[in-house]
């Protein structure tokens, strides 16, 4: 396929590779914020193809992974209880919520329904005039500017049964949460780079300069994460830290002005709860004043209490890098994707999901099992 | 594409009846008048064959030896879809289980679990599907059953089809027989019924080509069966769960390992685009023209130069093999030469946020 073969071509890969291996000279832990590079990682075996002195760890980045428990009870509250059409991003079903997950609420009859676009979801309120239509809006960058934009299509036709219920998260607030944690090991990020195509590298500078380390806005096809990688390790060897960007055929450096101004006009920056990790200052996004008709939250008296989360697991620690996956004693036992304890589970792109599917060291615990 | 066109000349072959009712109702489920109406005009006329035309509660059949049975449901939704519909998708998939089990199919059960307020048009066009479909595949239906119920009490057709066809003398089908250094042959492309029905799926439209891959393959089996006979050690169709499930059973029910290389699936470019736009992996999206053999070693060239002149087998390719290293595992290497473990899915592939 153009454009991606040529990032998955055996030979470009292994020359990044040998020059990895030529550069590096001591242990280097990076960390790869996005769950797609996560993905992408493991997918395609590269963790086992980088020399040991690489050790990559695995980011908060999974929006799914991310949204509370709560937020997940409030949406299955609102498909049942509230008799809304809720709308959703396919992945976001499976995820247990405290006593159900979007999924099982659909196959009791709640109106769920997946869609790719959220202004398919203002269609739908368009077509179902009677009826109110929730898009369950949850996502990093990547996926604001378009559910900024179904609010913006809303209000223009004046569709009063359209609201979203947002979880929206964004990177460098996490990029800092991870830092600041005194067990950090973190001497290098990979960014991510569809976020960067969104909002632009400039946010990334202030980082650099504040916690010394390298950032390269890295993409998310095995040679573009090798190259990432290597761009990484070039600079801690020579002990600089800098802000580059490898997915330069993406990423311009003041991002996609219109999606931004898009954010700008319905969004305002909030605090906000990461599951797994707690709240983060300034590291979500909600719908000003000016468009709360459109807030979910504030339309439906949607009162549910916090579940507590497992406390058994350890998904804070994993998600800012400081343990594996595998050093959880519930890994592949008590947690599975079927019944996660915590969030890098609960989706594909989660740290602890990732390294179940593709590692064979699940099969070896499964076989032990009866 | 060949089989389209093939279809649609036969599908002109079989104009609609003038009927004096535009929807199904209650009344053509009860056995009574309506239902014969329905039965009369329609499902006999159409799928018209000896047996079928004595009308009794059961066909009589007259079969011998080893005989291979299976059954099906089929619940597709839409019921229309590129490159086919319900109907069709019936017939081949009742049909290709009893190819995969080295049979030759000859006789199939049709059951209709219609919902009221169907349009007759639509129930039309699917019988036509069943048709054709038969046609291609050379079998016949011979009984069958037609119920109707309550709106919103199905979902417009729901079809059960069940087939039998004698055993092919020269099949050695057994996952017993499936051994080290075995190689793993694919009959065409991977993932494109998934994705046809993906592609019309209410929320995730989008515009492509690709039409599903429903198609009989019990033609394709046969040749390779009179060619190589016992050197097929098993054959399979990734339906649901796709190729990777399948070739995971295959690894847990020997007890050996199965390489797979991921550069030579092969997979249309529409598709994989596709995939790669909604976030899913090919290896698991659904098939339903497709199989799976694992041939021995020795054979396998042949083998797949046989099968490449088979209706629907152009882009058969070798995929992997069967080794005893890591036992009980399908370990595929990447395209860039990585190696990972391919596991059954938890459950239904769901699109991907980002």
């Amino acid at each position: 396929m153009k454009f991606l073969t040529e990032y998955r071509d055996p030979e470009v890969a292994r020359q990044y590779l040998d020059e990895i291996r030529k550069t590096v000279t001591r242990p280097w832990t990076i960390m790869e914020v996005c769950g797609g590079q996560t993905h992408s990682l493991v997918k395609n075996g590269i963790l086992d193809m980088l020399p040991d002195e690489v050790r990559m760890v695995h980011g908060p980045g999974c929006p799914v992974c991310v949204t509370p428990l709560n937020l997940i009870d409030k949406a299955v509250y609102l498909a049942e209880e509230k008799n809304v059409i809720l709308c959703s991003f396919g992945d976001m079903l499976r995820v247990p919520g405290s006593k159900k997950s979007l999924l099982e609420a659909k196959a009791n009859g709640a109106d769920i329904r997946i869609l790719y676009s959220p202004l398919e979801a203002v269609n739908i309120a368009k077509d179902n005039p009677d009826r109110e239509v929730v898009f369950f809006a949850v996502g990093f960058e990547t996926t604001a500017p378009a559910n900024a934009l179904s609010v913006v299509h809303a209000d223009r036709y004046g569709l009063k049964n359209y609201s979203i219920l947002t979880s929206h998260v964004l990177v460098p607030p996490a990029i800092e949460a991870v830092m600041d944690d005194e067990a950090t090991q973190i001497e290098g990020f990979l960014a991510a780079g569809h976020v960067c195509t969104i909002m632009g590298i400039n946010e990334y500078y202030p980082l650099v300069d504040k916690y010394k380390v390298p950032i390269v806005v890295t993409g998310f096809e095995p040679v573009d994460l090798l190259q990432g990688i290597l761009m990484t390790v070039q600079q801690l060897e020579k002990g600089e830290h800098k802000l580059e960007n490898q997915y330069a055929r993406m990423v311009r450096p003041e991002g996609n002005p219109h999606a931004i101004k898009t954010l700008e006009e319905v969004f305002d920056i909030t605090d906000r709860m990461w599951r797994g990790i707690g709240v983060i200052p300034g590291s979500g996004y909600e719908l000003k004043a000016k468009y709360a008709a459109y807030d979910a939250r504030l339309k439906f008296d949607v009162n549910i209490p916090e579940a507590p989360e497992s406390d058994s697991c350890i998904a804070g620690e994993v998600m800012k890098g400081i343990k594996k996956p595998f050093e959880c004693p519930n890994f592949g036992k008590a947690c599975k994707p079927e019944t996660p304890l915590g969030a890098p589970m609960v989706s594909s792109e989660g740290a602890c999901a990732a390294y179940y599917h593709f590692s064979g060291m699940l099969e070896e615990l499964e076989t032990i099992q009866p | 594409m060949a089989i389209t066109d093939q279809k649609r000349r036969m599908q002109l072959q079989c104009p609609m009846p003038k009927l004096d009712f535009e929807v199904i109702t209650l009344g053509h489920g009860s056995g009574g008048l309506l239902t014969n109406r329905l039965l009369d005009s329609g499902v006999f006329e159409v799928l018209k064959n000896d047996i079928l035309d004595k009308r009794h509660d059961g066909a009589t059949l007259n079969l011998s030896g080893p005989t291979a049975f299976t059954t099906d449901s089929f619940v597709i939704s839409p019921i229309f879809f590129p490159g086919g519909n319900i109907g069709e998708l019936a017939v081949n998939g009742t049909v290709n289980d009893l190819a995969m089990c080295g049979a030759l199919p000859e006789y199939l059960s049709l059951s209709f679990i219609l919902e009221e307020g169907l349009p007759v048009k639509q129930f039309w066009e699917v019988l036509v599907g069943v048709k054709v479909a038969c046609e291609l595949a050379g079998v016949q239906v011979v009984t069958g059953d037609t119920k109707v119920v309550e709106k919103g009490k199905g979902d417009k057709v729901f079809i059960n089809t069940t087939g039998v066809g004698r055993m092919h003398p020269k099949a050695q089908i057994d996952i017993k027989r499936v051994q080290p250094g075995d190689q793993i042959i694919v009959s065409g492309q991977l993932a494109t019924h998934g994705m046809a029905i993906m592609s019309v799926r209410e929320g995730l439209e989008f515009e492509t080509t690709i039409e599903s891959d429903s198609c009989n393959l019990n033609h394709a089996v046969k040749a390779l069966l009179d060619a190589f006979g016992p050197d097929v050690h098993l054959l399979r169709d990734p339906t649901r769960g796709g190729v990777a499930t399948v070739l995971t059973e295959i690894a847990r029910d020997t007890g050996l390992g199965v390489d797979l290389q991921q550069r030579q699936l092969p997979i249309d470019p529409q598709v994989a685009g596709a995939c790669e736009m909604l976030g899913l992996d090919p290896l698991y999206v659904a098939n339903e023209g497709l199989f799976i053999a694992v041939v021995a070693a020795e054979k396998t060239d042949e083998a797949l130069a046989l099968m490449r002149e088979q209706p629907y087998c152009e882009n058969a390719a070798i995929i992997g093999e069967v080794t005893t290293d890591h036992p009980r595992k399908t370990v595929l290497t990447s395209s860039i030469g990585g190696k990972r473990v391919v596991n059954m899915l938890t459950g239904e592939q769901l699109p991907r946020i980002c």
